[in-house]
């Protein structure tokens, strides 16, 4: 195993340990204490589970779980940005179907293999991004009748 | 013979159409790689809900039965498996379709899917209802200890590390503790709003098992995918029927391998072709043919993946234990329809029940016919770049998930568990034991806190917990499938370690 992953399981198995400890100690010391029976047990096979996982990566013996090397990093973190802008920001603050559709033309852009400089690939792009905005109206307001927070443009 | 009473149901023109559209559609979503059954079944979900619950179980019924199919034409055609299920499918249809036989592999893969699917539904249809009535007398702590045997068999078998399998187990208890405790009228570990409610559990498996795919497919960055797709010829399909039946020994051991293997909670489809392949190769006498394009190799992991399907079901339906991830969406489907599966089922809700069980039946027929008819237009469509798919993905997440309850919380909590459950998936965690602990928690400690006031009332909690034959057998089972594991663990370690002995040139003794 080479150093990065080592490390990055420690970091992963330390967060999760720091997790189940957190759980632990809100299920021992909250009230009324017969509420946080159940979670009091699962909480402690969760913290002697994590902790066992945790002894493992500091001693290097994590067989299990490829961690994310630098260039998954780079390739994923735009698509995940543009995924956490639309879900927790854009889909409120400018309404589900006009946010759908710059996160979809947005992600398109990025991951699309076809080249940036073509007029064509942009027209298809956008064409791509219309069919899935007016598919999802479709199926969701009118079809499943759902009420989206700023209606249909916004 | 109940279940013919009801056949009637299916045929209707709503319940009808609805299972056409769901074979279809699975069909084609079983084709495209990175898409699972767990996860078409969980997209579709929210399509339920205008649904009454026995329309809402024939759609997602048919898109189970007929996504595990479908991951037969890439794996035929691409060389990809639509499904993990579809895994030993690859080692001699696509041989086969580089022969140009793609259309007699696919067709052998269809039939076999069929008959061994149709042999996987009878046996739900005949062990269910006995199950169940064998099921009523369970008590709370055998629940209990059922709940629990569901996540440590799906968190021991389903992950390739033991610790880690029970650890994800664990994660997926405690998110289903999270909310407001209405017996004891407390809240427990509300840390945001959107969770004060608890934990919605089909927002979470939108989230589980759609979002890691969709930053998967991030992760390849703007890559072409690789895959060609190769030239389908005609066969004739009678031909292919005749050949199915010819070669009745990879078809038997496919389908009963299947099926029995669907019976133990936690082994999937991915397991079932593999051994049914493994074991007709060893029983065949033209084994050297095995890897070259031979039809027994299609037929028996087809059937096996398909023979699964069926029994998988059984323990969901008798127990409310869902054996599997996608049982576990099915009961999502059935709880936002007030129905909770298990000993009762079948008394109080037979027309959803029988109705269900038998549109999977007509379903492994149509999966057949269409699956013939539509291959090369799902072949294409296992061919839309990764970028398109992560995109539609995500946004049918987003929408899926906020129709649930219109609430925004829901969409957050269905993003922040996927998030967190790449990464978590990264570092050798699986959804399947996360998605079971959060399915199984409210049914373990609702048996817990219940078990222990009768115990209070009459014997000790110990007592009342682990005595008795019942108790004790669900005890043995979860140690059995603990300890089992780890010796799988640990041999395979071992077996590593010869392995990289032999690659140093060392000397074994």
């Amino acid at each position: 195993m080479s150093d990065l992953p080592r490390t990055q399981h420690i970091v992963a198995s330390g967060l999760i340990a720091a997790v189940g400890i957190g759980v632990a100690y809100i299920s021992y010391t909250s009230e009324p204490a017969r509420a946080f029976l159940f979670p009091r047990i699962i909480s402690t096979v969760f913290v002697v589970l994590a902790l066992w996982t945790f002894g493992k990566a500091v001693l290097g013996k994590t067989k299990v779980g490829i961690g994310l090397s630098a260039e998954a990093l780079r390739n994923i973190l735009p698509g995940l940005v543009v995924a956490l802008v639309y879900v927790f920001w854009a889909a409120q603050a400018l309404g589900f179907y006009t946010a759908s559709g710059i996160a979809f033309f947005l992600l398109l852009s990025l991951y699309d293999p076809a080249p940036h400089d073509a007029v064509r690939t942009w027209v298809k792009r956008i064409i791509v991004t219309a069919g899935f905005v007016a598919v999802m109206y479709c199926l969701f307001a009118l079809l499943l009748n759902v009420y989206t927070p700023r209606e249909i443009f916004l | 013979m109940e279940f013919l009473a009801y056949m009637g149901d299916v045929f209707t023109p709503i319940n009808f159409g609805l299972l056409l559209i769901g074979t279809i559609g699975g069909l084609i979503l079983g084709a495209t790689p990175g898409l699972s059954p767990t996860m078409a079944v969980a997209l579709l979900i929210p399509f339920t809900f205008r649904l009454d619950a026995t329309q809402g179980l024939v759609l997602l019924g048919a898109a189970y039965t007929s996504t595990v199919a479908g991951g037969a034409v890439s794996a035929i055609l691409l060389k990809i498996p639509g499904a993990p299920a579809n895994i030993a499918t690859t080692l001699d249809g696509h041989t086969m379709a580089k022969k140009g036989e793609g259309a007699r592999a696919l067709q052998l893969s269809f039939v076999a899917s069929a008959i061994g699917g149709v042999f996987g539904v009878m046996l739900l249809i005949f062990l269910t209802p006995v199950l169940a009535k064998w099921a009523l007398a369970f008590g709370p702590s055998h629940l209990f200890w059922l709940a629990i045997l569901g996540v440590t068999v799906i968190g021991t078998l389903d992950s390739s590390s033991v610790v880690k399998g029970l650890l994800a187990g664990c994660i997926g208890l405690w998110l289903s503790t999270i909310g407001f405790d209405d017996i004891m009228g407390a809240q427990r570990f509300i840390f945001h709003s959107s969770v004060s409610g608890g934990i919605n559990v089909i927002p979470a498996l939108i989230g589980l098992f759609a979002i890691p795919q969709v930053i998967s497919m991030f992760l390849k960055g703007r890559r072409e995918r690789e895959a060609e797709v190769l030239a389908v010829r005609r066969h004739p399909i009678m031909e292919a029927i005749r050949e199915v039946f010819r070669r009745s020994r990879a078809l038997t051991i496919g389908t009963l391998t299947g099926s029995f293997i669907g019976l133990i909670p936690g082994v999937g489809g991915q397991i079932a072709g593999l051994v049914a392949y493994d074991q007709s190769r060893r029983m065949s006498p033209e084994s050297r043919k095995f890897g070259t394009g031979h039809s027994e190799g299609v037929i028996a992991a087809e059937s096996a993946n398909n023979a699964m399907v069926g029994p998988s079901l059984v323990p969901l339906l008798t127990l409310s234990i869902p054996g599997s991830p996608t049982a576990a969406v099915l009961l999502g489907g059935l709880l936002i329809h007030g129905i909770f599966p298990g000993s009762d089922l079948f008394e109080n809700y037979p027309e959803v029940a029988w109705t269900f069980i038998n549109s999977m039946l007509i379903g492994q027929i149509l999966m057949c016919v269409f699956g013939l008819l539509v291959a090369g237009l799902a072949a294409r469509v296992a061919q839309v770049p990764n970028a398109v798919m992560a995109a539609v993905v995500l946004g049918l997440a987003v929408f899926g998930s906020y129709s649930v309850q219109n609430s925004m919380g829901d969409v957050y909590v269905m993003m922040a568990l996927g998030t967190g459950m790449f990464f978590l998936e990264r570092f050798g965690l699986s959804a399947a034991p996360l998605v079971l602990g959060l399915i199984l928690g409210p049914i373990a400690e609702a048996n817990f806190i219940q078990g222990k006031m009768i115990a209070n009332a009459t014997s000790s909690t110990g007592a009342y917990f682990f005595t008795g034959v019942l108790n004790l057998t669900l005890i043995g089972l979860v140690v059995a499938s603990v300890a089992y594991s780890v010796w799988m663990e640990i041999r395979q370690r071992r077996y590593t370690t010869k392995e990289d002995a032999i690659v140093r040139g060392e000397t074994l003794t």
